[in-house]
C-alpha cells in the first residue's frame, strides 16, 4: 500500500464498490472507504478497517440465515402437532425440525456469535484504539476472513442440500451433498457417527472456521503486545482491549482442541477409526469432554468481548471514569482462566463420576464471582453519573439486566441436584439465550451503534434507534423469559412436538420471536438508511477519550491524519472534551493536560 | 510486507505499520510462539485420548505397541533431531549473514525431513502388510463386539508377538521374556481349546477353528466378545486376577513376561486393541502432515534465501525428490497386487520428467542477477527464525510420540 496522498484524490471510477461507497456518499472525502476503488480493492485489502467491514457483511448474512431458521423453529412450535408442513407425514416434520435446530445452532454459534464482536468491531477498532496503523499481521487478518468465508461455504452447502432434500422428499443423499444436518450444534457421538446427514462437511466447516478464529486471536495478542503507542502501558489499555485480549487467549487455547475433536470425528466418519464409537470399543463420553473443553470456554469467547463493549459504553454514557478499572481488567483474565476448568457442568448426566460432578459444580459456581465483579463495577460507574440514554446505552443497560438474569440462572444449572431436573429442558434454552442473545447480541448491538459513526462516518437516526432497541428488548424477553417457566415445569428441549399443556408457553414464546425479528429488521433498516442518507458524523459524537475518537469519522486509510502521532491517553478521562453544538460533537480542549482523577 | 515507502527511510522488508525492524521481528516471533501454543494444544487433545485409553486398557498398549518397529523409530528420532540441529544452525547462519551456509543447512534439513518421511513410509508399509492399518484395515477391527475377521487377527497377533521379540529396541530383555512368552502362548492355546472355544465362537461358524480359538481369553469367564461387555466400565476380571494395574500386577498376570499375548487380553481389551492402532495412526499421521508442511515451509525459506541458481533449481529439485520418493514407494510395494504399485510408478515417472525438464529450462534461462539475491540479512531473518521454531516443534512432538508409542513397558 502506498502512503496516503495529502491531497484528497477525486473519485473517478464509476461506483463499483461493494459496500455502499457509491460516488456521492462521501463526496470528495478521502477516507478508508473511498481509498481504493473496485471490488478487488476490497477482496485483496489488508486494511483492518475494510476487513472489519467485510466481516460485518458476512457475519450479518450468517445472522440472517440463522434467524430464518429460528423463526421456522418457533413457528413449528406455535401449536402442538405438525405446523410447518401440515400436508406432509408427521415424520417429515419431525426430521425437518431436527435439521432446523441443528443448522440454527451451528450457524449462530460458529458463524455469528463467535466472530461477531471480535471480527467486526475488534478488527475495526482494536488497532485504532492502540493508535496503530494496522494489526500486527495484516495479511493473516485477510486470510482469517477467507477462512471464515471458506468455512461458511461448507454450511451453505449443507443447507442447500437440506433445502433440496426437503423440497423433493429425498432421503439418503450422498455425503458430499447431504440432506442438512441433524445432530444439534454439539455433534454428539455416537449419533453423529451414524446419521447420514452432513456431519463430514460440518466438521470440515467448523475446522476451517476455527482457523479464522485462531488467526484473529494470534493477531490481536501480538498487536496488543507489540503495537501499543508511547504512553500506553497496560494500565491505560481500554477495557475493550483487555477483554479482547482475554478472548484471544481463550481462542488460542481452546479452539485447537475443537480442531482436533473435529479431525477425530472426521476420521471416525471417513476412516471409521471408532475412537468415539462405543460399538467399536470407543468412548463417547471422551467426545463430550473434548467438545465441552472447547465449547465452554467458547461461551466466554462470546461473552467477554461484549463485556468489553459494555465497559466502554457504560463509562462514556455516564460521563464518568470507569469504576474499578483494574478489577474489570483482571476479572476478564480470571473468567478466561476459570472458563477452562468448568466444562464438566455440561456432563452432569453423562455418567461421569460423582466426585467429578461435585468438583465441576463447585468450580462452575466460582465463575459467577468475576462475572458479578463486572456487574457491580458497571453499576458503581453509573452511580452519580450524568447518564445519557442514547441507543448504545440502552443496549448496555439491557445487557446488564439480561446478563444478570442469564448468569443467575446458570447457578441452578450448576447445582447438581437442580440440574438433574433442568438438564435438557427449556430452562437451559432460556439460560443460554439470555447469555448469548440477551447479553452477547445486546453487547454487539451496543457496540455497533457506538462505533457506527466511526465506521461509516454517518450518524444513525437516534429516535428510531431507541424505538427499535426497546422493541428488541421487549421481543427478547417475551420470547425467552417464559421458557424458564416452561422448563421448570419440565418441557424438554429439542422436540418438535409437545404435550398440549405447554401450549401457551410456546405460543407466547413464538409471538415474542416475531416481535424480536421485527425489531432486528428495524435495526438493520436504521443502519442501512443512515449509511445511505444519514448526517455526517463528527469525529467524536460521544465525548469518549479512547484513541479512535481522536481521528476523523470515518478514519483515513492510515487511521490517523498525517503527522498525528497518537500517544496513550487515560481512556476514561472525559475532562478534555467540550461539546460544540455546531459540530454536534465533542472537540478537544486546547492545551488540555490530564490532572489525574 | 515488502512495500516501498517514500516518506520514511524504511528498509524494504519493514511493513508500513511497524516502526522498527526490531519491533517487526519481535511481533513475528511472538505471533509464532502463540501459534505454536495452538499446535501443542491440538496435539494435546490426541495425547489426552491416548492417556485415557492407555489408563483404561494398559494391557492393550503393552500388547499392541510391539507391532511398532523400535529400531526404525529410534533411527527416525535421530534423523529428526539431526535436522533440528541443522535448522538451528541455519538460523544462526542467517543471523550472521552466511548466505551459502544457510542454504546448505536448509537443504540438509530438507533431507532430514524427507528421510523421516521415507522411514515412516517403510513403517506404515509394514503395518499395511500385516493388517495393522488404520480404520477397518486393521485385523482387530470390529463393530458390535465381534472381530470382523478372527483369522486375520490371529495372523497379526502372531506377527506382533514374534516381531516384538526380535525387534532391536527390546534386545536387552528379548531373550528372557521371549522364553516366558512362548510358554504363555502355548498355555493360552491349550486352555482356550479346552474350555471356552465352543461357547465363545460357536456363532462364527465360518471362522477357521484354530484361529478363532486364539481369540478366547483363557482367564476370562466364558462370555467372549459380546456387545453387552461394551457397557462395562472396567475390564472383566478372571478368577484370581486383581484389579491392580501396576506393572508388577500386569507382569504377574502375564506369566512372567513383560507383555501380554493377544490371547491373554480380557474381552473388553480385545475389543479395544484396534483403538491403539487408530490412535497411533492419528498421532503419527497428524505429525507426518506437520512434517510435510514443515518441508514446504523450509523450501519456501530456502527459495527466498537463495540466489538465482538456487531459485532456478529449487522447485524442479522438489519435483525430482518427490519422484524419487515415489520410485521408492513403488519398490516397496512392487510385490503387492492391485492398482497401487502402477500408480506409484506412473507418479514417479511423471514427477521425474517434469522436474528434469523444468530444471533444464530454468538453468538454461537463468542469468546471474545480483538483484535477485537472498532476501535475508542479519537485519531481517524473521521468517527463517519462525520456520525454525516450527520445525523444532515438529521435532519436539515426535520426541514425545516416540516413547509413548514405541517404548511402552
Ligand atoms: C455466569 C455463569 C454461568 C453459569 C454458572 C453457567 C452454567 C451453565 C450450566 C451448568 C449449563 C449446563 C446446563 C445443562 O445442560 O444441564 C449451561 C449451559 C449453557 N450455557 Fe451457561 N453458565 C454461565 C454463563 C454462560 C454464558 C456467559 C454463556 C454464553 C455466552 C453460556 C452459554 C451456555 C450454553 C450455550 C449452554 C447450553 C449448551 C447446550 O447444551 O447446547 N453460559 N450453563
Ligand atoms: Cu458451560
Amino acid at each position: 500500500m502506498s502512503v496516503i496522498p495529502t491531497n484528497p484524490s477525486p473519485p473517478s471510477a464509476p461506483g463499483t464498490d461493494v459496500v455502499k461507497a457509491k460516488k456521492g456518499l462521501y463526496g470528495d472525502e478521502d477516507n478508508y472507504i473511498t481509498h481504493g476503488k473496485g471490488i478487488l480493492s476490497w477482496l485483496l485489502t489488508i486494511d483492518h478497517k475494510r476487513i472489519g467491514l467485510m466481516y460485518m457483511v458476512c457475519v450479518l448474512a450468517a445472522f440472517f440465515i440463522g434467524g430464518i431458521f429460528a423463526i421456522a423453529l418457533r413457528t413449528e412450535l406455535i401449536w402442538p402437532g405438525q405446523t410447518l408442513m401440515p400436508w406432509a407425514e408427521a415424520n417429515t416434520n419431525w426430521k425437518l425440525y431436527n435439521q432446523l435446530f441443528s443448522v440454527h445452532g451451528a450457524v449462530m454459534v460458529f458463524m455469528f456469535i463467535i466472530p461477531a464482536i471480535p471480527a467486526i468491531l475488534g478488527n475495526f477498532a482494536l488497532p485504532i484504539m492502540l493508535g496503530a496503523k494496522d494489526v500486527a499481521f495484516p495479511r493473516l487478518n485477510l486470510l482469517s476472513w477467507y477462512c471464515y468465508v471458506g468455512g461458511s461455504l461448507f454450511f451453505l452447502w449443507i443447507l442447500t442440500g437440506g433445502v433440496v432434500g426437503t423440497l423433493f422428499g429425498l432421503e439418503n443423499m450422498p455425503w458430499y451433498f447431504p440432506k442438512g444436518i441433524d445432530t444439534g450444534w454439539t455433534f454428539y457421538t455416537p449419533y453423529s457417527t451414524d446419521t447420514n446427514t452432513g456431519v463430514i462437511l460440518a466438521t470440515m466447516g467448523v475446522f476451517v472456521l476455527g482457523f479464522a478464529s485462531i488467526l484473529t486471536g494470534v493477531n490481536f495478542i501480538a498487536t496488543i503486545h507489540m503495537l501499543r503507542p508511547r504512553n500506553m502501558g497496560w494500565d491505560r489499555l481500554p477495557l475493550m482491549l483487555w477483554s479482547l485480549y482475554a478472548t484471544s487467549v481463550i481462542q488460542i487455547l481452546a479452539t485447537p482442541v475443537l480442531a482436533i475433536t473435529m479431525l477425530l470425528l472426521l476420521a471416525e466418519r471417513v476412516l471409521g477409526i471408532g475412537v468415539f464409537d462405543p460399538a467399536k470399543g470407543g468412548d463417547p463420553v471422551l467426545y463430550q469432554h473434548f467438545f465441552w473443553f472447547y465449547s465452554h470456554p467458547a461461551v466466554y469467547i462470546m461473552i467477554l468481548p461484549a463485556m468489553g463493549v459494555i465497559s466502554e459504553v457504560i463509562s462514556v454514557f455516564s460521563r464518568k471514569h470507569i469504576f474499578g478499572y483494574s478489577f474489570i481488567a483482571a476479572s476478564s483474565l480470571a473468567i478466561a482462566l476459570f472458563g477452562f476448568i468448568v466444562w464438566g457442568h455440561h456432563m452432569f448426566t453423562s455418567g461421569q463420576s460423582p466426585l467429578l460432578n461435585s468438583v465441576f459444580s463447585l468450580l462452575t459456581m466460582s465463575v459467577a464471582v468475576p462475572s458479578a465483579v463486572k456487574v457491580f463495577n458497571w453499576l458503581a460507574t453509573m452511580y452519580n453519573g450524568k447518564i445519557r440514554l442514547d441507543t448504545p446505552m440502552i443496549y448496555a443497560l439491557g445487557f446488564i439486566w439480561l446478563f444478570t438474569i442469564g448468569g443467575l440462572t446458570g447457578l441452578p444449572l450448576a447445582a447438581l441436584s437442580t440440574d438433574i431436573h433442568y438438564h435438557d429442558t427449556y430452562f437451559v434454552v432460556a439460560h443460554f439465550h439470555y447469555v448469548m442473545v440477551g447479553s452477547t447480541l445486546f453487547g454487539f448491538l451496543a457496540g455497533m451503534y457506538y462505533w457506527w459513526p466511526k465506521m461509516t462516518g454517518k450518524m444513525y437516526n437516534e429516535k428510531a434507534g431507541q424505538i427499535w432497541a426497546w422493541m428488541v428488548f421487549a421481543g427478547f424477553n417475551l420470547t425467552f423469559f417464559i421458557q424458564f417457566i416452561a422448563g421448570s415445569l419440565g418441557a424438554p428441549r429439542r422436540y418438535a412436538d409437545y404435550d398440549p399443556r405447554f401450549w401457551k408457553y410456546h405460543f407466547i414464546s413464538t409471538l415474542g420471536s416475531y416481535v424480536l425479528m421485527i425489531g432486528l429488521f428495524g435495526v438493520l433498516y436504521n443502519w442501512v438508511s443512515s449509511w445511505r442518507s444519514g448526517k455526517k458524523a463528527p469525529a467524536n459524537p460521544w465525548g469518549a477519550n479512547t484513541l479512535e475518537w481522536h481521528t476523523p469519522s470515518p478514519p483515513p486509510h492510515a487511521n490517523f491524519e498525517d503527522g498525528h502521532e497518537p500517544e496513550g491517553v487515560p481512556p476514561y478521562d472525559y475532562d478534555g472534551w467540550d461539546y460544540v453544538s455546531e459540530e454536534e460533537g465533542y472537540v478537544r480542549k486546547e492545551g488540555y493536560v490530564y490532572q489525574g482523577h | 510486507m515488502s512495500t516501498a515507502h517514500s516518506d520514511h527511510d524504511h528498509p524494504a522488508h519493514l511493513a508500513h505499520h511497524f516502526e522498527t525492524s526490531a519491533q517487526q521481528m519481535e511481533s513475528g516471533k511472538l505471533g509464532m510462539w502463540v501459534f505454536l501454543a495452538t499446535e501443542i494444544l491440538m496435539f494435546g487433545g490426541l495425547f489426552c485420548a491416548y492417556a485415557v485409553y492407555r489408563a483404561n486398557n494398559p494391557d492393550v498398549f503393552l500388547f499392541a505397541h510391539r507391532a511398532l518397529d523400535t529400531t526404525w523409530g529410534a533411527i527416525n528420532t535421530a534423523v529428526l533431531l539431526a535436522s533440528s540441529f541443522t535448522m538451528a544452525w541455519g538460523v544462526r547462519a542467517a543471523q550472521l549473514g552466511q548466505k551459502k551456509l544457510l542454504i546448505g543447512l536448509l537443504i540438509a534439513t530438507l533431507f532430514g525431513g524427507a528421510g523421516f518421511m521415507l522411514i515412516k513410509t517403510v513403517e506404515y508399509k509394514a503395518k499395511w502388510d500385516h493388517a495393522l492399518f488404520v480404520g477397518p484395515s486393521n485385523a482387530y477391527y470390529h463393530d458390535n463386539g465381534t472381530l470382523a475377521d478372527p483369522g486375520e487377527a490371529a495372523h497379526s497377533s502372531e506377527y506382533i508377538e514374534k516381531h516384538g521379540d526380535t525387534d532391536g529396541g527390546h534386545g536387552g530383555h528379548g531373550d528372557d521374556h521371549g522364553a516366558g512368552h512362548g510358554d504363555a502362548h502355548a498355555a493360552g492355546h491349550g486352555d482356550s481349546h479346552a474350555g471356552d472355544h465352543g461357547g465363545d465362537h460357536g456363532a462364527q461358524a465360518d471362522a477357521p477353528a484354530p484361529a478363532a480359538s486364539k481369540i478366547a481369553a483363557p482367564a476370562a469367564p466364558p462370555t467372549g466378545l459380546h456387545a453387552d461387555l461394551l457397557t462395562h466400565k472396567r475390564p472383566v476380571l478372571g478368577a484370581g486376577e486383581s484389579l491392580s494395574t501396576g506393572i508388577g500386577a500386569i507382569q504377574a498376570s502375564h506369566k512372567g513376561s513383560h507383555y501380554p499375548a493377544f490371547t491373554e487380553l480380557d474381552p473388553l481389551n480385545t475389543n479395544r486393541t484396534h483403538i491403539f492402532f487408530q490412535i497411533y495412526f492419528a498421532m503419527t499421521g497428524l505429525h507426518g502432515l506437520h512434517v510435510l508442511i514443515g518441508l514446504g515451509l523450509i523450501s519456501w525459506i530456502c527459495y527466498r534465501a537463495g540466489g538465482p541458481m538456487t531459485r532456478a533449481l529449487l522447485v524442479p529439485g522438489l519435483f525430482v525428490s518427490v519422484g524419487i520418493y515415489f520410485v521408492f514407494v513403488w519398490w516397496l510395494v512392487s510385490a503387492n497386487s492391485g492398482w497401487f504399485p502402477t500408480t506409484a510408478l506412473v507418479a514417479a515417472v511423471l514427477c521425474l520428467i517434469a522436474g528434469a525438464l523444468w530444471g533444464a529450462k530454468n538453468v538454461a534461462l537463468t542469468k546471474p542477477n545480483p538483484d535477485a539475491d537472498s532476501e535475508f540479512s542479519p537485519g531481517y531473518y524473521t521468517p527463517v527464525d519462525c520456520v525454525g521454531l516450527y520445525w523444532h516443534l515438529v521435532d519436539l512432538i515426535w520426541i514425545f510420540l516416540f516413547p509413548l508409542l514405541y517404548l511402552i513397558h
